[in-house]
């Protein structure tokens, strides 16, 4: 009992992952009929803004320490960020300690700027080509954009910490009486949890309850006739396209604590968030939000070594396996649209 | 010729020149220039050019003609790779049964992946074939080891003895065909310029022509113009009582067996097979090889599979000491300025390189290097209507004189 | 202007410029990389040598690959003259002088060996073919090491390993023309386990996660078999696939299971994140059984620690080299490469710098390039001066013995660098073991003949 609420939790968490890249996904992918390869570029470049804070606000200068050595024998240059001189010592570690949850505001503008430059100067050119090309040209930005990251950031993991007063684990075993230390969590998960859970209902909410997310599903319905209209959908779309990057970066931004970013970290969600996507159902968000936390679910409970001693590497494949039965059953994912992306 | 018309017979014998001249056309540099560094001509890249260029024909067929995107093709390669394999160390280190077991297992399991993957059309189909590829990877990656090795794969060892092939102890086997070592090469040198002409790399070109075409005489055929007319419009079709999916299928197999002897070929000239081989980025690549040179048309993927290749062999082994040695004859402030600038797209850059050049060709080449291939033609074609203008012109003018 | 090592191949360097003839066709039998002149691969004429480097430039590795190519880097300016001579100075053997390898000017050639084995294999056969390489050596993972040795094998060239902890490399898949001079998974396991008993008792219950791959299954193997010597239960040991990111699910069970003790069988990527994962959970402040929970992480880089950050504080590991050590040639090594680059050295780097040199060494003691003369050198060669103490080729297996490293994630870091502080050396007798040993592919394992490649 207590290992399957154990991987509920898990799963739960995983899953916010999966559905904050699948949503942003699955609005570019599925509504403006783009099939976008540079969409794990854009989680990665999320995360890096957490990165890039952190560095910005870890600027230092030297200070040479007489009484220390570095490994040349040398007196030791001990680096001092500027924070700590103007807000002093401990103010300003705890700045530096608090990178990750403000690079959200930095964010924020950093992704709506690079969604609506790429949708401006790449990708409305390519609404009306073929498949093919739009995922030549989108893998060749994906390549770029990493090459450009790894150039200055380098190819190992980063240590993008949480704030001391996120870290460690609580008791959720306790709460709900089972016995101590049964089921521990993370106070870092609860928090990527309960931000995922407001991200997706702002999405929802935006499209559901707003004149501009009516005229975006109306365009997703039928982008001819709105544009008839005298709508300028064109705009729009723009609009959703960098709110889409916005989603991604900021699941890239909060992730930062849970996997030390890295440049290929795109490359490695990528593949994932299209089977996400897709068995959620083509041009359905709320298909792509379910399918995140299904597929997350799944994957956790098939790593319990319980399972694996049962069927040795299911937690290899669990993800495709799951996905392959979703798609033999219901032919459009889970809540999918007819004729998206159907031929 | 071959039951061609005079246009596809043209192409083939230029693929046919290309191909058996590629020792002269890849070498083009005197190997004491600068410029030997781009030289492509030795055995193990001209073996993975035509490969690949197997690999990318066989894709072609399905993605070119059906329209339906695979998006796991490299997993037929790779059980192709691991059927030629064991072939070798279980029974004859003849690369022939190799090859035929790669095609033959790939064959199967493509039937088995078509059969399940083509009841779904579209992105749907794609992520099915996805999802059988990763498993495959995942699955001989781990707890198939014991079949592919895992990790560290199958090399042919000392241990290995084949039913067929009486080795001395202790001695590790060679892949041959009927004695003649896939590795053996002839060398001929003019003046300054080496040209190597590889036993291996002849037998995989030879597996290339027969495959391109097999290849032409589909797209020609009937059941070629029945796979056009599911890319077109499958529903029209399905109307007129036309059951598409026997041929969607057929499609796909026959895809999957050219993957299959590619990883055969791979195999037969270096006996080696890893599960990276399978994985999706490796089933990535031959969809960019295919985009990249030309979707649907007969030559495309080839050149396609040839640029990819080309830029990951040679680019990622110019480092800044060659660029040095390029620019040493500048004065030193420009020569530290070229190679600066030079400095992220070569060596380690070679992904940034590959990168760009997928969108420059994407946006000004829409229809891939084919397309690009297609302009210079016309160009060329154009000048030729100007010079037969101005002959004829000349002749008109001459009539009067006499 | 500047002078470089841009090479090409030797062959024809001699036979265009001395005869300058037309078409002269050369056929060679059996194997293209014979040169039939000298009787072995690639066989040096005029007065260079080329050696390929092949190295991860891409991927995950790329960091460890840049790394070790600035060691080769720093070995070929060593090996010509240049620079302060590094561990030159300090190596036991005294031929190599700064004039290059039995005379001739060490040239290199690099590659991308994406730590895929067929990119490797492709890249290392382009180096063969195309540049004429004499010797191969680098990469940091094993698959790769096995592939490219195996290779090497085939074309008759040596290789020297780079970064590779597998038994494998030099237990099931050793090659007489293959080289290693990295510690392994057994030695890790024969040296931690002492350390582990000595500051966490002998009655710990350990649960291991493992990367679901042939070299997290001989590190598991290692490990377990030397803790389970000292007294230790193995409550678990659960596979993990290596493309697995978040480790959540796999770590958040380890309380239930009664353990008090997590090892963590992962390097790279795999490592940083599973590491990262355990503390975020909390293990570390958790009491079991009495006792505080601790974590193992038995292969340690100082570049993944990095990754790993304030995590790995405090955490046991082993390493093949440190930059801290004090030995003579430790400290010229650290010197050179520091003042050259400004900052220390990986163990990547390390084990690189030293391979190359040992093949310099055993040539110039050869007299010759042939690889066969080469392997005849170094096979039970014992040296000191390049860093671990002294140390042994052995002729059984082409593995080298030689102290190892136990380490500790560092508490008070006084740079980026400093992370890893030496707990012990673990000297040599203790994790040596017999060349049939059974985690080492038992009697079944041989290294075949050397293949000089004619």
């Amino acid at each position: 009992m207590e290992a399957i609420i154990l991987q509920i939790l898990n799963g739960l968490d995983k899953g916010s992952a999966y559905a904050l890249i699948a949503l942003g996904l699955t609005l570019i992918f599925g509504t403006l009929g783009v099939v976008n390869f540079a969409h794990g570029a854009l989680f990665m470049i999320g995360a890096f803004c957490a990165v890039t804070l952190q560095r910005i606000l870890s600027l230092s200068y030297e200070v040479v320490d007489d009484t220390r050595t570095d490994f040349l024998g040398n007196p030791l240059k001990v680096d001092v960020p500027y924070v700590n001189g103007w807000f002093g010592p401990e103010m300003g570690q705890t700045i530096i300690e608090w990178s990750v949850p403000l690079a959200i505001l930095f964010a924020i503008p950093v992704m709506m700027f690079v969604g609506y430059a790429m949708e401006r100067g790449l990708i409305k050119h390519f609404y009306k080509r073929p498949h093919a090309d739009q995922i030549l040209v989108t893998f060749g930005l994906a390549i770029v954009l990493q090459e450009v990251i790894k150039a200055f950031y380098g190819a190992n993991p980063i240590p993008t910490p949480a704030p001391p007063a996120f870290t460690g684990s609580f008791d959720f075993g306790a709460l709900i009486g089972f016995d101590p230390n049964q089921i521990i969590y993370p106070y870092w998960r609860l928090i990527y949890f309960t931000f995922a859970a407001f991200v997706i209902t702002a999405v929802f909410a935006f499209l559901q309850f707003t004149t501009f997310g009516m005229v975006v599903r109306a365009g997703m319905a039928d982008r001819e006739t709105v544009g008839l209209l005298g709508i300028d959908i064109d705009k729009r779309f723009t609009m959703m396209f960098a709110i889409a990057a916005v989603v991604a970066g900021l699941a890239g931004v909060m992730y930062t604590p849970i996997n030390s970013p890295n440049y290929h970290m795109g490359m490695d969600f990528l593949v994932l968030s299209f089977v996400v996507v897709v068995v959620g159902g083509m041009g359905s968000l709320p298909g792509a939000v379910l399918a995140g936390f299904v597929l997350g679910i799944l994957e956790s409970f098939a790593s319990m070594a319980e399972v694996i001693d049962i069927i040795p590497g299911i937690n290899q494949i669990i993800i495709y396996l799951v996905a392959i039965i979703i798609l033999l059953t219901r032919p459009r994912g889970l809540m999918g649209r007819r004729g998206v992306m159907e031929d | 010729m071959f039951g061609l018309s005079t246009k596809d017979t043209t192409l083939l014998l230029f693929v046919a020149a290309l191909t058996l001249l590629a020792p002269f056309l890849l070498n083009p540099f005197p190997e004491n220039s600068a410029m030997a560094q781009f030289n492509a001509g030795y055995p193990d890249l001209m073996q993975r050019f035509v490969i690949f260029g197997t690999f990318a024909i066989g894709f072609n067929i399905l993605f070119g003609l059906t329209g339906y995107l695979s998006f796991g093709h490299a997993a037929f390669l790779g059980v192709g790779s691991y059927g030629a394999i064991w072939m070798m160390k279980l029974l004859t280190l003849n690369v022939i049964p190799a090859i035929i077991m790669g095609v033959i297992f790939a064959g199967l399991f493509a039937l088995l992946v078509g059969y399940i993957s083509l009841r779904r059309s579209g992105i749907y189909f794609s992520i099915l074939t996805l999802a059988f590829a990763q498993m495959s990877y995942a699955l001989a990656y781990s707890v198939l080891t014991p079949i592919t090795g895992g990790e560290t794969g199958l090399q042919l060892k000392a241990t290995d003895t084949p039913l067929l092939s009486n080795l001395a102890p202790g001695e590790i086997g060679r892949a041959n065909l009927f004695g003649v070592d896939m590795r053996s090469s002839y060398e001929l040198v003019i003046g300054d310029w080496l040209f190597t002409f590889n036993a291996g790399y002849y037998i995989a070109a030879v597996c290339m022509l027969i495959g391109f075409y097999i290849s032409i005489r589909i797209f020609r055929s009937p059941f070629g113009m029945m796979l056009r007319a599911v890319k077109s419009n499958q529903q029209r079709m399905n109307y007129t009582g036309l059951n598409s999916k026997p041929y969607t299928l057929a499609a796909f197999v026959i895809s999957g067996m050219y993957a299959g002897l590619a990883g055969g070929l791979m195999v037969a000239m270096d006996t080696q097979v890893g599960p990276e081989r399978m994985f999706w980025t490796a089933s990535g690549e031959v969809v960019l090889m295919a985009i990249l040179g030309g979707v649907g048309t007969l030559i495309g993927p080839v050149l396609g599979a040839g640029m990819i290749k080309y830029m990951e062999n040679i680019l990622s082994k110019i480092n800044d000491a060659i660029l040095h040695q390029w620019f040493a004859f500048m004065p030193d402030g420009i020569e530290n300025l070229l190679v600066a600038i030079f400095h992220p797209f070569i060596g380690k850059g070679w992904h940034l390189t590959l990168g760009m050049l997928f969108m420059l060709i994407v946006i000004f080449l829409p229809g891939g290097l084919v397309e690009g291939g297609q302009r210079i033609g016309r160009i060329f074609r154009r000048r030729d209507r100007k010079a037969d203008s101005v002959e004829s012109d000349a002749a008109k003018q001459r009539k009067p004189a006499e | 202007m500047s002078k470089s090592n841009f090479t090409r191949r030797g062959v024809l360097k001699t036979s265009v410029l001395a005869g300058g003839a037309l078409a002269v066709p050369t056929i060679f039998d059996g194997s293209v990389w014979a040169d039939g002149h000298t009787g072995f691969t690639n066989a040096p004429e005029g007065g260079t040598v080329t050696l390929g480097f092949n190295v991860p430039q891409s991927g995950p590795y790329a960091d460890e690959g840049a790394d070790e190519l600035r060691a080769y880097e720093l070995a070929v300016e060593h090996l010509n003259g240049g620079g302060d001579g590094g561990m030159l100075n300090t190596f036991t053997s005294k031929t190599l002088d700064g004039t290059g390898i039995n005379g001739k000017k060490v040239e290199y050639v690099t590659g991308d060996t994406q730590t895929k084995s067929d990119a490797a294999r492709a890249s290392a056969r382009s180096m063969i073919e195309k540049d004429g390489a004499i010797m191969i050596t680098g990469g940091s993972s094993s698959g790769v090491a096995v592939a490219v040795q195996a290779l090497c094998q085939e074309a008759g060239v040596i290789f020297m390993a780079g970064l590779t902890h597998s038994n494998d490399t030099t237990g099931k898949d050793r090659k007489a023309n293959g080289f290693r001079h990295f510690f392994n998974s057994y030695m890790s396991g024969a040296a931690l386990a002492p350390v582990l008993a000595a500051n966490y008792g002998t009655d710990r219950k350990a649960y291991h996660l493992t990367a679901d791959y042939n070299w997290g299954y001989t590190t598991e193997e290692a490990v377990r078999s030397s803790t389970e010597a000292m007294g230790w239960e193995t409550v678990n040991a659960v596979k993990t696939p290596l493309t697995q990111t978040d480790f959540s699910s796999y770590i958040a069970p380890v309380l239930q299971s009664g353990a008090d003790t997590l090892i963590l069988n992962h390097y790279g990527g795999n490592m940083v994140n599973s590491l990262t994962n355990a503390v975020q959970f909390g293990l570390r402040d958790k009491q079991v059984n009495g006792k505080d929970f601790q974590i193992v992480v038995p292969l340690y880089s100082r570049l993944m620690a990095k990754g790993a950050g304030a995590n790995v504080k405090g955490i046991f590991g082993s390493t093949n080299w440190h930059w801290s050590l004090t030995d003579e040639g430790s400290k010229a090594f650290v010197k050179s490469f520091g003042t050259k680059y400004g900052f220390p050295p990986s163990q990547a780097a390390h084990t690189c710098y030293v391979q190359t040199l040992l093949y310099a060494d055993a040539v110039n003691r050869a007299g010759s390039f042939n690889p066969c003369a080469v392997v005849e050198a170094l096979e039970g060669y014992e040296f000191d001066g390049l860093g671990n103490g002294p140390t042994l080729y052995r002729a059984d297996d082409h593995q080298c013995f030689k102290d190892v490293l136990v380490v500790k994630g560092k508490e008070n870091p006084t740079s980026e660098f400093d992370l890893l502080e030496i707990v012990e050396i673990t000297p040599r007798a203790q994790v040596e073991y017999a060349p049939d040993h059974p985690q080492m592919g038992g009697a079944a394992a041989t290294l075949g003949t050397c293949n000089p490649g004619a």
